[in-house]
């Protein structure tokens, strides 16, 4: 019984879950894939490139 | 429910970025390498002379290609995040989600963010003559937005105006067309530009597969151990 009412307040919660962890998995592509600051551009320079990032 | 995603995703970020990373400092790296002998000059082809195609290349860089790991890894995980929290949603409307229908999840995910753009966008080479880089991010990232969008109406739409909308949106960016230079001016050899090209993709899909698989395995395990735990 318990566990029905657990499950059904994790569904309640709907997609937020699933939409938080969107925006961190882009959060994450962004910051090794897209933002040009110097530091992170050359630590991630060759996975950019391997990967298909416009890099440069 | 969350820490089901976190963990899967995690799980299979870090393993199938490791496995990546591998596969692209074996297959990428020397090519991209040989690429950089000429684009800081080093070699120049179409000189006087001939150039061997077999140079010595920098071997292993412990603080470049360590690195290289890490943020293999890392972009991986943030794929993976990415793919488990649309299993998620996916299994919630009644589709199953395992390590084999993964592969075919992990094929949906290299198109959006690998081959989409990288067909007209071509896998850069470095040295290779391009647009403005925040032109080319802004397109790639309207392709990867519309190619997603359309992998997920081919496999959930179920009619024929889902799969006309997919096909609109696959078409769009690459009838619009990227970014493009305004002159060439690369100085780089194009057998080197296609090979990388082409390893940059094979190494992609791959490692994109297993991104695939292991999602699907570790989200249905995560599932599983919740299940026999509760």
């Amino acid at each position: 019984m318990t566990t029905k009412t657990l499950n059904t307040t994790a569904t309640g919660l709907g997609f937020l879950p699933a939409v938080f962890a969107v925006v961190l998995g882009l959060g994450i592509m962004t910051l090794t894939g897209h933002v040009q600051a110097s530091a992170l551009h050359d630590a991630a320079h060759d996975v950019r490139h391997a990967s298909g990032f416009p890099c440069h | 429910m969350f820490s089901r995603i976190l963990t899967s995703a995690l799980f299979a970020g870090a393993a199938a970025g490791l496995i990546a990373a591998l596969l692209q400092l074996v297959f990428v790296q020397p090519v991209l390498l040989h690429a950089e002998l000429y684009e800081s000059g080093e070699l120049v082809h179409f000189g006087a002379e001939s150039v061997s195609a077999h140079p010595t290349l920098p071997g292993f860089d412990a603080m470049r290609d360590g690195l290289s790991i890490v943020f293999t890894m890392l972009t991986y995980t943030g794929y993976a995040l990415v793919m488990v929290a649309l299993m998620s949603i996916a299994e919630e409307r009644g589709a199953k989600i395992n390590a084999r229908v993964g592969i075919i999840w992990g094929l949906a995910g290299f198109i959006t963010f690998h081959f989409a753009p990288g067909l007209t966008l071509a896998p850069e080479v470095p040295g290779v003559a391009a647009a403005d880089v925040g032109d080319r991010q802004l397109w790639w990232t309207a392709t990867v937005a519309t190619a997603g969008i359309a992998m997920w109406l081919i496999a959930f739409g179920g009619n024929k105006i889902s799969y006309a909308i997919a096909a609109v949106l696959l078409l769009a960016p690459h009838l619009i067309g990227a970014p493009e230079p305004d002159s060439f001016s690369g100085p780089v050899p194009t057998e080197i530009g296609a090979l990388f090209a082409a390893r940059a993709f094979g190494v992609g899909m791959a490692a994109w597969v297993l991104v695939g698989t292991f999602a699907g395995y570790f989200w249905q395990a995560e599932g599983e151990r919740a299940e026999a735990s509760a």
